[in-house]
């Protein structure tokens, strides 16, 4: 008998709505606070390399004298511990994922831009 | 008697989702010795502290496990947070429990569906994983990561959840209760899910005290080692508490205990969402742990009793960081729930002992 309750319920979700959605024709929104890729707005860096020196991954490169700060998405885990630490508040969580890599090296950001 | 032949099972196995290796001593269909084998995901994670600060190692921590990524964040945190004597706001200690319990839901659904594949049924490892997806949408808006949290530090917690979140987490842990529900009253109730379970891999109350089983594993052979009567953070506040146990020691009583504890959990959460304090939900902790002081944690994760064990050296970086985690103790258990079961229910044994060998070997 057991049976016919678990049919029951999966007969009843021919009439739900689905619990999944038609992607690509569909896609989920983001929450606000989802963590998905770092950017910074290099014209309020100072270069001190907090945010280098506090990353678990060791996946950001700051350069004083070339003016450049640099991420490895690849080696980056989301962790927003540079966001948090960044005594600028120049560093920002964009929820949306990062784009997908062409190659592996490191994003670079150079003084003046926003990625 | 047959002759006695070795049969591998795993590391790579339809019904393991784990890489554990198990060489199997067959005599006519019955297993008479199972030989675990383990070191196929090491990574040497513990070996990482000396290379990174105390804040830094919680995130390399939850990495442990995917699916026990919450409690290791917690466990760790409150071990050095133990070790530099640092006293959390109590609202902090609420949502440490509050995410924890989430992921003892989302940990239980996942195992659930595992196991209702093995069986056969097909369609409760979806019902099962469809539910397990509201969990993880929870997380993703409450924490900002689906898996990996990354909302604990050392000195509280990251994030707060608002009135409007907590009432949304209590709305959708109704809908999962309701529909949770019909799936366990299915699952306990089948005769063919009995058939294949009861008597089946049967570990006595002697037998588990004495191999040390932690978690839902003892608390089948009713041995009570449940961690979170001892109160420790938003525990101690729990108006009761009473552990879910089980007397047969048995395959059924495994898959009833888990089965059960979502639904403890799920009242476990909205009893300390109707009394979570206002207030800060962190504190600034600075300077290093002392040079030899050292701490012993327990925590218990959705799996059973996780220790931890840290040691500071007067610098930001601990001098050891030990986790023995609850799948290490509960291998012994498994081999001696495996002899002289048949050949055909090794998978059930494994299954309902739920390893997760990530976190065993780390």
């Amino acid at each position: 008998m057991s049976g016919f309750k678990l049919g029951g319920m999966t007969i009843g979700s021919v009439f739900k709505k689905p619990e999944t959605l038609l992607y690509p024709f569909e896609q989920k929104q983001a929450p606000a606070g989802l963590r998905g890729h770092v950017i910074v707005d290099l014209s309020m860096c100072v270069f001190c390399g907090i945010c280098q020196k506090r990353c678990p991954a060791d996946a950001i490169a700051v350069d004083k004298a070339a003016g450049t700060w640099a991420i490895d998405d690849f080696a980056c885990v989301q962790c927003a511990c540079c966001v948090k630490e960044c005594p600028k508040n120049c560093l920002l969580m964009e929820p949306s994922p990062s784009a997908v890599g062409t190659s592996k090296a490191p994003r670079v950001f150079v003084v003046g831009s926003m990625r | 008697m047959g002759k006695a032949t070795v049969i591998p099972f795993g590391p790579q196995h339809p019904v393991l989702p784990e890489p554990l290796h198990l060489d199997l001593v067959v005599q006519d269909e019955k297993v008479i010795e199972a030989i675990p084998q383990i070191g196929f995901v090491h990574r040497g994670l513990e070996k990482l502290v000396e290379t990174r600060d105390y804040n830094q190692f919680l995130y390399v921590c939850e990495r442990i496990c995917g699916i026990c990524a919450a409690g290791h964040s917690i466990g760790y945190a409150e071990t050095v947070e133990r070790l530099m004597g640092v006293e959390i706001p109590k609202r902090a200690e609420y949502l440490r429990v509050i995410w924890h319990e989430l992921s003892r839901v989302h940990s239980h659904l996942l195992w659930l569906g595992l196991a209702a594949d093995a069986f056969g049924f097909e369609s409760m490892f979806m019902h099962a994983w469809r539910l397990r997806e509201r969990v993880l949408d929870l997380f993703e808006k409450t924490t900002g990561g689906r898996v990996i949290l990354s909302v604990v530090k050392v000195g509280g917690v990251h994030r707060d959840i608002d009135a409007n979140q907590m009432s949304e987490i209590i709305h959708v842990l109704d809908g999962i209760m309701a529909d949770y529900r019909k799936i366990v009253d299915t699952l306990l109730t089948d005769y063919s899910v009995k058939n294949r379970t009861v008597g089946v891999g049967t570990l006595s109350h002697e037998e588990a005290f004495a191999l040390s089983m932690v978690g839902p594993f003892a608390r089948a052979s009713n041995v009570n080692n449940d961690v979170r009567c001892l109160g420790n953070g938003a525990y101690g506040d729990l108006s009761d508490f009473q552990p879910i146990m089980d007397a047969q020691g048995d395959c059924y009583a495994r898959v009833k205990v888990r089965c059960l504890e979502v639904l403890q959990s799920i009242e476990i959460i909205k009893e300390l969402a109707a009394k979570i304090p206002a207030g800060e939900i962190s504190v600034n902790v600075k300077g290093a742990p002392a040079e030899g002081a050292e701490v012993c944690n327990v925590l218990e994760q959705p799996r059973g009793e996780c220790y931890y064990y840290a040691r500071g050296n007067g610098t930001k970086n601990l001098e050891r960081m030990r986790i023995r985690t609850p799948t290490s103790q509960n291998i012994a258990g498994m081999v001696a729930a495996l002899k002289g079961c048949d050949l055909a229910d090794v998978n059930m044994v494994v299954l309902t002992i739920d390893p997760c060998i990530s976190c065993t070997e780390r």
